[in-house]
């Protein structure tokens, strides 16, 4: 005969009920927390881009621009345009000329169509005092706000993403989310990013953010054309960066905060056309790169045209 | 296979079968776990912005208790190492509760990195060939390997040895042999890996330290044993588990060894980045000193490193170790001293100051807080089921038929 | 006269004439060899083509105060004044420091003149705000567009709104 343990206050569950107890329970939690419609389920079941062909990628892209729609109350389109060949893009950056004024920051704001509320800036300018140790960027200021710019005192250095040739997140990232194109572009897929945040200890420039909640963004500050890739809406819980503008360079255009500055100090190009500005910024100017002990190989070049 | 899930059923039974403490215990248990729980729901409808983790410390709280943890779950091996290799008797017999340890740590870890996840539906991704796994350039994917590697071993060897107890048999140790070999490097390894998830990173200087791994096994392999001498003088006193006190001042001795190489490991990092005084060494400096004005974690670290020299002398000394009021306390000074100074002394520093020279002082939200007391419940909870039957098993009070004998 | 005499005479013509072109064309300074297509200059409404104010007026050479063109304040080049760049004969163009004339949409010759290392930056792309299509067409300014050059230094500007600090991010 079975020995049935009976305890001492003769307390008593049989069988039948704990079953459907639990079964009640796992089938509660299997339900998805939001709406359970086969767009959710398609999104959830996507994969990754390099295991798509152009026509998978496409019914993504098509879905995609189906959710904004309904999201945003606005036609916007996603495009995939492929890498040039016979392309890496470079970028200059002239700190003789810098002034610290941030169009270049608020541009890609717009461009990018970044959340207002968490606020996300892709780009961050840093203000260093002359005559001070700078190069560490330890005693750097994001946060000045004086009446104009440029201060006497001070000069000005803006940083965002490197697109590093040999990048420590993509290395970094556990699902492969992330990775470096062959035009040298260091992207997301935020539909393959599950949001552990490594990249972001892995980035040597702080150029990585993330959607610490949904991102907000008022319809009518959308820019409707958007890359896959790149500056379209992104999801809560996902890391994003900056793309060199890839819905731009990909289309020939320069990235948007190249375009902003008003004092000229951006210079961008195809490092391997020897007749582009950034070759010639390289070859005539002292060029140095952020923590280049790192041997991160990043693609932004910094450089005094002149000294003021 | 009939006769498995009855007695599968029976032995769950017994997780309902219990005295008032018992039933106090779980009922404690359950409302920080609904507390948890219901934190965890705001967190996911509203996004990881409920904690105080931001782009500059990207990492908080929830990293802290897994790194903890994982430390917590490779000291089970401290227990079997001696048992098995040398045969040491005493210890040999409570390895199994150890195992159960290391087992519910692990759960506890997997659930730190759900909640710290920004998609956790998303976890698949992670897995090979259903998923991508960036195996082996990324040391996250090692970390998953490891860790649900090291989660099936314990798991197997100690249901197995569970069943053939509960059977009446003797274990075979030609088939748990092998996995017991296996686990002792294997936990070497989940908290080495999980070392050089952080010191692999030339971004955080505080971390791309040769010196990190060590530090790790050393404060692993206090931390854990502690809070075992802790849970078996509980079950020693719950039930008729009969545990040699040569078995515990033995723990505690090899605790007072580890505790010292740790100390030691720490003078030589404090050395290097205080004599140098280079700017790698400013993370060091928020933690001790503070930094331009900045110095939220200043009375934490002195306070751990406070604990964890007092432990030390409290456990090298045989007279206040073989005293049970002196080794309890050494105990939790031990286990608070680790789990400041490997948690948020560790972690936060290495986003202090971040990559481009900014402070932020990150101190966890009541969210962040009560999500975390909820999985420690929930941990607690699991190591007090899965004793509430291999208690019995192993004490002899819970037998299962086998087929040949309902026949 | 003898035959061979009078061949002389057209000879040396032709010869002289020949001399002429030379010397004329080695007199010539460097004429810049491409154009770059830029933006209409940022005239103040009106006041282009000059020749309409300045056609029938006569050429006073005497540097001095004007009576118009007031709001113009000279801060550039010190010691300076306006025929240095302005072509006293003819207003509708500018004056190199050779003598030759360029038109105003082409002053960077002008400027490059004493700038010359920014000239052949901004030739490169590498000098200036850079806009248009940076594997085709790219969009050039004339180095007015950004710098007047009656006072070129550029003037601070009021910066945008530093960002928001982690700790108000709720």
């Amino acid at each position: 005969m079975k020995k049935i343990m009976k305890n001492r206050e003769g307390i008593h569950v049989d069988r039948r009920s704990f079953l459907k107890g639990a079964a009640l329970g796992l089938a509660g939690a299997a339900l998805p927390l939001q709406n359970a419609d086969a767009s959710f389920w398609e999104s959830f079941f996507q994969k990754h881009f390099h295991e798509m062909n152009d026509a998978e990628i496409q019914q993504v892209l098509n879905r995609l621009e189906q959710e904004y729609e309904q999201q945003y109350r606005k036609k916007i389109s996603v495009g995939n345009e492929k890498a040039l060949p016979g392309v890496q893009f470079g970028y200059g950056l002239d700190l003789s000329r810098c002034i610290g004024c941030r169009r270049c920051e608020y541009a890609c704001v717009d461009e990018n169509n970044q959340s207002k509320d968490p606020q996300i800036h892709w780009i961050s300018v840093l203000r260093f005092k002359k005559g001070e140790k700078w190069v560490d960027l330890e005693d750097s200021e994001k946060y000045y706000n004086p009446e104009l710019v440029p201060e006497p005192d001070y000069f000005y250095m803006p940083v965002q993403c490197q697109q590093c040739e040999n990048p420590p997140c993509v290395r970094a990232c556990p699902t492969q989310a992330t990775w470096k194109e062959p035009d040298g572009i260091v992207v997301i897929d935020y539909n393959w990013c599950i949001g552990c945040r490594y990249c972001m200890a892995a980035c040597p420039y702080g150029a990585r953010h993330f959607n610490w909640a949904e991102p907000k963004r008022p319809a009518e500050e959308i820019n409707t054309k958007t890359h896959y890739l790149g500056n379209r809406p992104r999801y809560k819980g996902v890391v994003e960066k900056c793309t060199f503008c890839i819905q731009r360079t990909r289309n020939g255009r320069y990235p948007a905060c190249v375009e902003a500055c008003p004092v000229g100090a951006r210079k961008f190009g195809n490092l391997l056309d020897p007749e582009s500005e950034i070759r010639y910024a390289i070859e005539h100017k002292r060029v140095f790169r952020l923590k280049e002990d790192l041997n991160t190989y990043p693609k932004f070049y910094y450089f005094f045209a002149y000294g003021v | 296979m009939g006769s498995l899930i009855k007695n599968f059923f029976i032995a769950l039974r017994q997780v309902f079968i219990g005295d008032r403490t018992y039933y106090l215990w779980v009922a404690f248990l359950s409302f920080f776990i609904i507390l948890g729980a219901s934190a965890y729901a705001d967190q996911l409808n509203r996004g990881l912005i409920t904690t105080a983790m931001r782009d500059q410390v990207s990492w908080g709280l929830f990293i802290s208790n897994f790194t903890f943890l994982v430390g917590v779950a490779a000291a089970a091996v401290l227990l079997v190492v001696p048992a098995y290799l040398y045969n040491f008797k005493p210890i040999k017999e409570i390895v199994l509760f150890g195992e159960l340890l290391a087992v519910s740590a692990i759960s506890m870890c997997i659930l730190f990195i759900l909640v710290d996840m920004g998609q956790p539906l998303r976890v698949w991704h992670i897995l090979p060939i259903v998923g991508a796994m960036h195996f082996p350039a990324s040391l996250l994917a090692w970390d998953v390997v490891v860790l649900n590697g090291y989660l099936a071993i314990n798991a197997i060897i100690a249901f197995y040895v569970l069943y053939r107890l509960s059977i009446g048999k003797e274990y075979s140790m030609s088939v748990i042999g092998p996995l017991i070999i296996l686990s002792i490097p294997w936990a070497v390894s989940i908290h080495t890996v999980t070392a050089f998830l952080y010191n692999g990173l030339s971004s955080r200087p505080f971390w791309n330290a040769s010196i990190l791994a060590p530090r790790f096994l050393a404060s692993a392999f206090c931390s854990g044993p502690a809070i075992m001498l802790l849970l078996f003088q509980i079950i020693r006193k719950r039930s008729e588990v009969e545990i040699d006190n040569r078995a515990i001042f033995k723990i505690a001795e090899l605790i007072a060894y580890a505790m010292g190489i740790n100390l030691f490991l720490l003078g030589a990092e404090a050395f290097k980045e205080f004599y140098s005084g280079a700017v790698d060494s400013y993370s060091i400096q928020y933690l001790y000193f503070g930094l331009h004005g900045k110095a939220s974690l200043v009375p934490w670290m002195w306070s751990a490193s406070l604990f964890n020299i007092t432990a030390f002398f409290l456990f090298l000394f045989p007279k206040t170790r073989e005293n049970f009021l002196t080794l309890n306390i050494g105990c939790v000074l031990i286990i608070m001293g680790v789990y400041i100074e490997k948690g948020m002394g560790l972690i936060v520093p290495g986003f202090v100051p971040d990559t481009l020279g900014e402070i932020y002082e990150y101190s966890p939200t009541t969210s962040e807080i009560l999500i975390t007391m909820g999985i420690w419940a929930a941990g607690a909870l699991l190591y007090t089921l899965l004793l509430k039957f291999a208690v019995p098993i192993y004490t002899g009070k819970l037998r299962f038929e086998t087929k040949r004998q309902a026949g | 006269m003898t035959n061979k005499e009078r061949a002389l005479v057209p000879v040396s013509l032709v010869f002289l004439v020949i001399l002429t072109a030379f010397a004329a064309l080695a007199a010539e300074p460097e004429t810049p060899s491409k154009k770059f297509f830029v933006p209409p200059p940022p005239f103040t409404p009106g006041i282009f083509p000059c020749s309409q104010c300045h056609a029938g007026m006569p050429v006073n050479r005497q540097p001095r105060k004007l009576e118009m063109h007031q709001e113009i304040v000279l801060k550039h080049m010190p010691g300076g004044w306006c025929f240095d760049c302005h072509n006293p004969s003819n207003r509708d163009m500018l004056r190199l420091a050779n003598g030759k004339l360029v038109p105003f949409d082409e002053s960077y010759n002008l400027c490059g003149q004493c700038h010359g290392t920014i000239l052949r930056e901004w030739k490169a792309g590498l000098h200036g705000k850079r806009t248009g299509m940076w594997n085709g067409e790219k969009q050039y300014r004339l180095c007015v567009h950004c710098h007047w050059p009656h006072d070129p230094r550029f003037k601070p500007l009021k910066p945008l709104p530093p960002p928001v600090k982690p700790s108000d991010i709720k």
